[in-house]
């Protein structure tokens, strides 16, 4: 049963952000500041920003969650969850670019290099990009076991990403915490079923 | 006992709501612009020709009022569990009258007038505000300031049980909120002590029942609910700067040419701004009040103290 319903739950989970910025997006065309709030443009980036973190999250816990319950079947949405995460960070950034450097060039290039936090988040982007590209089966195969190492370039992206929204933040930082703890936890767990794996590669060979 | 106090001046009662209709109209009609506006000359200063009034709701439900909580939501939902009455104000240091007073008496038979001016956020929003308010320099004067004074500064009222925002643990903020003006910049006759705006009462979100408004400094500069004028020889450590000092400067006049490490600050949203028409424009040096503030800064490198 959950091993069949998995994969459709979670896609119309992670439609859910999506479906409520249409909503909020259909109140702005009634009347605007009604659905994303007084200055929609700012309040349209960050929401898609912190969707984009949190479903970022949650690709990031498919691995240690299929180890942790023996449910290795999760393993198959892993690839949907992280293009549902790439899509929120890939649209937050044409914000950025539509409604911020107004589709100036010069204006995009002049706060990639002058803002930190815009740097980080632009280099998390781009990891993520490179990751979303390869990760269909096709380029599994073509890359072999480069794919792997690869796809360990998410374990930059996330701290990149925590980072870019800690430089922006200027107080109060409850939900940074909470997204810190996450990834700290969920990194932990890797490193753990790491050393297992090697100490078990040294019995094994002993 | 009971103490009977007198009754608090309404901004209502002094400007009648429909004359600032009927001035919202006539800023939409008049081609002239508002030149032609028999208002008098300090109340439209600064103010562009094509200037329009931001709407009620907006000035009153979109507010950093980080006090009662970071979103900007916060202090439209949370800022009525502020109790603003009684309030009392102490004032302290280079002064003759000092002590602590109640709000009523410190702004018994000063005239309150309505000044439309622009505001500007360094997060790169800005708005057209109808004020209500006291030249900050008549409010001053009644505590007859010593010759030492050259600073005042100001705090916000602390006060956790009614201030969510203060009983943040993963806030960074060392509160009361503080922030101070040059003695000149604070007698400068733009600088207003606002108690209202659109003709009513200043809601507890706007920083009831006063707060501070410097039209061509960024907008941390006006401080809300204020209870304690104190007048010094030494610059004030405003808060922003006390957190941030390569962001936040002590002095945060609005400057296109002076970009903030999060925001440029070449130009602003105007609001109302939509996802259809962002209702962006250029920002200008302070704000567009240069004519009457440049002066005070001459000879100063704005860089520096920015």
């Amino acid at each position: 049963m959950l091993r069949q319903f998995a994969k459709p739950t979670l896609a119309c989970a992670l439609l859910l952000p999506w479906a409520w910025l249409a909503y909020a997006i259909y109140l702005e065309t009634q009347q605007t500041g009604s659905g994303l709030g007084a200055d929609p443009v700012e309040g349209l980036l960050h929401y898609l920003g912190e969707w984009g973190m949190i479903v970022l999250l949650c690709a990031f816990s498919v691995t240690p969650l299929s180890r942790r319950l023996s449910w290795p079947w999760l393993i198959r949405s892993r690839r949907m969850v992280g293009l549902f995460a790439f899509a929120l960070v890939a649209v937050h950034a044409a914000v950025f670019a539509v409604f911020y450097a107004q589709l100036k060039w010069q204006i995009l290039l002049q706060e990639v290099t002058e803002r930190p936090y815009i740097t980080l988040g632009m280099a998390s982007l781009v990891i993520l990009s490179l990751l979303a590209l390869t990760s269909t089966r096709n380029w599994q195969r073509r890359l072999g076991s480069t794919w792997k190492r690869l796809h360990r370039w998410v374990y930059l992206a996330v701290p990149l990403a925590l980072l870019h929204l800690l430089w922006l933040r200027k107080d109060g930082y409850e939900d940074l915490v909470v997204y810190t703890l996450w990834a700290t936890v969920l990194g932990a767990e890797r490193l753990y079923a790491w050393r297992v794996q090697q100490a078990r590669a040294v019995i094994t060979s002993s | 006992m009971l103490i009977r106090k007198p009754d608090r001046i309404l901004g209502s009662e002094i400007t009648p709501e429909t004359v600032y209709y009927n001035r919202r109209q006539f800023m939409a009609a008049s081609s002239a612009g508002l030149a032609s506006l028999a208002l008098p000359t300090i109340a439209k200063a600064g103010l562009q020709e094509d200037d329009e009034i931001t709407p009620e709701e907006i000035v009153t439900q979109y507010n950093n009022f980080y006090e009662f909580g970071t979103d900007k939501s916060d202090p439209a939902a949370y800022a009525h569990e502020m109790t603003t009455d009684p309030w009392s104000v102490t004032v302290s240091g280079e002064a003759n009258k000092t002590g602590t007073f109640a709000f009523e008496d410190i702004i018994k038979g000063l005239d309150v007038e309505e000044r439309v001016y622009r505001f500007r956020c360094v997060e790169a929003w800005s708005m057209v505000v109808p004020w209500m308010g006291i030249p900050l320099k008549d409010v001053l004067a009644q505590f007859e300031p010593t010759g030492n004074a050259k600073f005042v500064e100001f705090e916000t009222l602390y006060r956790p049980s009614e201030m969510r925002g203060q009983q943040g643990f993963f806030s960074s903020i060392d509160w009361p909120y503080i922030e101070g003006l040059r003695m000149d910049e604070a007698t400068h006759p733009l600088t207003l002590m606002v108690t209202g705006l659109y003709g009513k009462e200043l809601p507890n979100q706007n920083g009831a029942p006063w707060r501070l408004m410097v039209p061509w400094k960024y907008g941390f500069k006006s401080i809300k609910s204020i209870v304690s004028i104190r007048f010094t020889e030494r610059e004030p450590l405003n808060t922003w700067k006390q957190l941030q000092a390569s962001e936040y400067g002590f002095y945060a006049n609005v400057n296109p040419a002076v970009s903030h490490p999060r925001w440029s600050q070449a130009s602003e949203r105007r609001l109302p701004s939509s996802l259809f028409n962002v209702n962006r424009r250029p920002t200008l040096p302070f704000n567009g009040y240069a004519d009457e503030v440049a002066h005070l800064y001459a000879g100063m490198d704005l860089r520096k103290y920015y």
